[in-house]
């Protein structure tokens, strides 16, 4: 009987063990290819993407956005609210609890304390911490038990999801960054190289800029995750090679960013290895249309609103005919293909924030255009080209050194020249373009130019921070280093009024409401005309199982429901 | 000769110290921003407070003078540390200089990627020169012949066809279209994490250097090849020659015993020359096979406007660049006893 009982429930035990999911490891290898390297894993001393999404894998935050944009808790069980008390009914602080039993890679409890200190590691005034906006606002943080974080902020926060949601907000271990707060945060290189984790994986070696080698996390909270028990991060190259060897050779799994031909990455999907995926966020490329006066003869006053305003770009029909004659379809489809759609709207997204009183713009109409500027008032002369008062309507058109960007450029010249419009095009580097070097003429913020092309995004999901850049008080001027978000130098009071108003409305409808409202405004009076909604295109291997490509956090942030299929 | 060599070294020292300063100036002055590469959800406020705390704010003497002490003196104290386990002071707090981008010691990144190119560039040249020799000295002896013409033709393909072009059309033959089970296949990216401790991973090894070592093989031999041709030419219608072979000697000896090494001497100094460059590393070839050497650091430092990384790297190009020009001067002298200094 005994030996019965023993056999029966020895037989039911395997039988068990066999239908179980794949457990942790027991995929064995994964290769990924970002074609940019990741520099550092600490996002609190580097804000590039790359390094954001490696070290999602090692290090999480208490909450994140999943692929349609929606908050999903992660170290937490559940969101605070209003409605269930954890953000209080004044929108001024917000409790987060701590899932129990939580752990850190190297066996140690993970408490309120590590977040508290993470909160103070980014707002130490001397270091330089790259994702400091997200903790705007908070004036305490603090630990109220082991488990339980109450963030206290000095305004009323509608949306108080700033501090530690998405993968710029990771929370890091006190016990490990306790040397290195302040000036002293870049010198631990050995804590930025290797940041111990809740996240699946943690690191066994990193070589900066070139791969990095991790493992499976034993203390990883699902004792049945990650299914790989290594990882290889490798960097470097370029876009094509990364997709040449998902889609092609076979070696690697992920491929990030793949901002190539578009007909070149269908080309290699064809082979039958991989596929190619493609997700939206929030970036558009948009030309910039600078409302001051760049003539060089004003000196000091160049592109200021002190040197007056812009000759031609003032004037609505001006800018409402160079919306007319570019079509947006065919530079989507030459330059982007599935990663980009035309848009009409600086916001694109989400769903609820997008305005369709703009949608004019997406069929081209060179007719019309040359209607509208002859009807007010701009003549061709013997030239081809339109003028009124002495005005000739000449631009400068300035971008960054980008193949796709020049293409897009030579087309507008193209379409522009057929309204009347003289165009003149300028590249410049990236890094000049985008640093913010002083001495340089060049940047986009001091916008020495007519019009500028760059694509600008916001992370995560709410457009509020987003919609304040173009307030008055954001126009970069001499006073202040030229340290500003409004590169169309826009200025209205109605603007800024409403800017202030979503700032302390909470529902989200009426949230909507506004942030629709201050696109449409920015649309209509000029300050910018969006070109493209850019995605994100990435590629895996068809072997891999659980990927759900993800624009408004890490592309990695559920990596570890990763399996071989 | 020693006398020379001495007053040849002394004479570096102020040449570096100029350098050095030139190459600060040229970075200083010209307008790139470590912060550019930031993504746009940075606004300009953090941008600033970032180039504040990466010491942008001080002085430009200021910074040189930091840059000098933390190279000359700091870098040098490290390392004789760590070499003989001792230690000098207060080691721990010393600022070394450090890379804005990954913030962490550009000696350290610098000691990271030099096995990769040593592995990939210099095995490359090693080959270059082992291809090259017989090549030269055979189209020499033979001129105009068969194998001359085609060695010429090689050459002339070899350094005119760009490295981008031979690199991505040997990935395209090796990597995608032969199948990935077959003995020829050949991986695309150089795996930098690889260990070769015993058989099995040293024929991994050489697996995955045969493409990139190619590639830049022939670019090498294509030029080490003419100029060998060229110097055995100008030795084989020398006077000595004539005796040699008037003297009975077999044509075996008096090529590679007489010619070959008569001829050897203006190739080795342009050998030692070229040195420097492989340190340099082969920025295409690298970034083609990902094999993440010095040359794409420092490519990768120049885009990021990482001062301290290019700084650091273009100067210690500089030291090697001088060194080995002395090297090969004093190696000139060496070979060829008509030569006298002083």
């Amino acid at each position: 009987m005994k030996i019965k009982s023993l056999v029966i429930s020895t037989a039911t035990a395997l039988s068990v063990a066999t239908m179980a999911m794949a457990d942790r490891g027991s995929d064995g290898h994964l290769n990924i290819i970002y074609w940019q390297a990741p520099s550092i894993l600490n996002p609190y001393l580097s804000g590039g993407t790359k390094d954001l999404e490696s070290s999602s894998m090692i290090i999480e935050p208490l909450a994140r956005y999943d692929e349609g944009g929606n908050l999903v808790p992660w170290l937490v069980d559940t969101i605070p609210t209003v409605d269930n008390g954890g953000v209080s009914s004044d929108l001024k602080s917000i409790t987060w609890k701590l899932s129990a039993g939580l752990k850190w890679s190297d066996g140690s409890d993970v408490t309120a304390h590590d977040v508290v200190f993470t909160a103070n590691y980014c707002m130490d005034p001397a270091g330089g911490c790259a994702q400091l906006n997200k903790l705007a606002d908070v004036e305490n943080v603090e630990a109220v038990d082991d488990l339980t974080v109450k963030v206290t902020f000095g305004v009323p926060k509608p949306f108080p999801y700033g501090p530690f949601v998405g993968s710029e907000q990771p929370i890091i271990q006190k016990a490990q960054f306790a040397d290195c707060m302040g000036a002293k945060a870049p010198e631990c290189t050995e804590q930025n190289f290797g940041p111990i984790g809740t996240g699946p994986f943690r690191v066994t070696e990193f070589k900066a800029n070139d791969v990095i080698s991790m493992e499976a996390n034993p203390m990883y909270r699902d004792p049945a995750k990650p299914s790989f028990a290594t990882v290889t991060f490798k960097g470097g190259g370029d876009a094509a090679a990364a997709a040449r060897t998902v889609l092609e050779t076979g070696e690697f799994d992920y491929a990030w960013n793949l901002q190539i031909d578009p007909a070149i990455l269908s080309d290699m999907e064809a082979a039958g290895k991989g596929t190619v995926t493609s997700s939206f966020g929030t970036a558009v490329e948009r030309l910039m249309v600078n409302l001051s006066n760049p003539d060089p003869a004003l000196g000091d006053k160049r592109s200021t609103l002190a040197g007056g305003p812009h000759p031609f770009l003032t004037d609505a029909a001006v800018r409402r005919a160079l919306s007319l004659a570019i079509d947006r379809g065919i530079l989507t489809e030459v330059g982007y293909g599935a990663a980009g759609k035309p848009t009409c709207n600086v916001v694109p997204g989400p769903a609820i924030y997008v305005s369709t009183a703009n949608d004019e713009c997406l069929v081209q109409d060179i007719a019309k255009a040359n209607n509208v500027l002859e009807a007010a008032g701009w003549k061709r002369g013997s030239d081809g080209v339109r003028s009124k008062d002495g005005v000739r309507l000449s631009i400068l058109y300035q971008t960054s050194t980008n193949a796709v960007r020049q293409d897009t450029q030579a087309f507008i010249k193209q379409w522009w020249s057929e309204i009347g419009v003289e165009t003149e095009l300028k590249n410049i580097s990236a890094s000049v373009f985008f640093g913010g070097d002083q001495s340089s003429p060049d940047t986009y913020q001091k916008h020495f130019s007519d019009i500028e092309m760059y694509t600008n995004i916001f992370s995560g999901t709410d457009p509020e921070a987003y919609m304040g850049s173009w307030v008055c008080s954001e126009m970069p001027t001499p006073e202040n280093n030229w340290l500003g978000n409004n590169m169309p130098r826009y200025c209205n009071a109605e603007y800024d009024a409403l800017v202030a108003e979503l700032a302390g409305t909470a529902n989200i409808d009426d949230r909507a409401r506004i942030v629709i409202t201050l696109n449409d405004m920015l649309m209509q009076e000029g300050a910018m005309i969006p070109l493209i909604h850019r995605g994100r295109v990435s590629a895996f291997a068809n072997s891999l199982g659980g990927v759900r490509q993800n624009t408004w956090d890490s592309e990695l942030w559920n990596v570890a429901d990763w399996h071989r299929k | 000769m020693l006398k020379y060599t001495i007053r040849r070294l002394i004479f570096t020292i102020p040449v570096l110290l100029f350098i050095s300063l030139v190459i600060f100036l040229l970075l200083d002055l010209s307008p790139g921003d470590p912060t550019a590469q930031l993504p746009m959800t940075v606004p300009p406020e953090i941008r600033e407070h970032i180039r504040q705390a990466l010491g942008l704010g001080e002085p430009m003497y200021w910074r040189y003078l930091m840059w000098c002490n933390q190279f000359f003196i700091i870098e040098p104290l490290n390392i004789i540390e760590q070499a003989w386990g001792i230690s000098i002071g207060d080691g721990a707090n010393r600022t070394r200089v450090m890379s804005w981008s990954t913030r962490s010691p550009v000696v350290d990144l610098i000691i990271e990627r030099t096995p990769q190119t040593l592995w990939v560039v210099g095995m490359s040249y090693i080959v270059g020169i082992i291809i090259a020799i017989p090549i030269g000295v055979i189209s020499a002896y033979k001129q105009y012949s068969w194998f001359d013409q085609t060695g010429t033709f090689i050459s002339m393909v070899g350094f005119s066809v760009p490295t981008f072009f031979t690199g991505v059309l040997l990935i395209v033959i090796f990597s995608t279209l032969v199948p990935t089970d077959s003995i020829f296949w050949l991986p695309s990216i150089y795996d930098t994490t690889h260990k070769v401790t015993d058989w099995d991973s040293f024929i991994f090894q050489i697996r995955q250097i045969i493409m990139p070592v190619f590639v830049l093989g022939l670019y090498n031999a294509s030029q080490i090849s003419r100029f060998m041709r060229a110097s055995m030419l100008d030795n084989l219608s020398l006077d000595y020659v004539r005796t040699a072979r008037a003297k009975g000697m077999r044509e075996r000896v008096v090529l590679l015993v007489h010619v070959l090494r008569n001829s050897l001497i203006p190739v080795v100094t342009v050998l030692a020359l070229n040195i420097p460059h492989v340190f340099g590393g082969a920025i295409i070839t690298e970034q083609v096979f990902k094999v993440n050497g010095l040359g794409a650091l420092l490519i990768l430092g120049i885009e990021g406007a990482d001062i301290p990384l290019v700084q650091t790297l273009t100067f210690i190009f500089a030291i090697l660049i001088v060194f080995f020009n002395l090297i090969a001067d004093v190696l000139y002298g060496i070979l060829d006893p008509r030569i006298r200094y002083d």
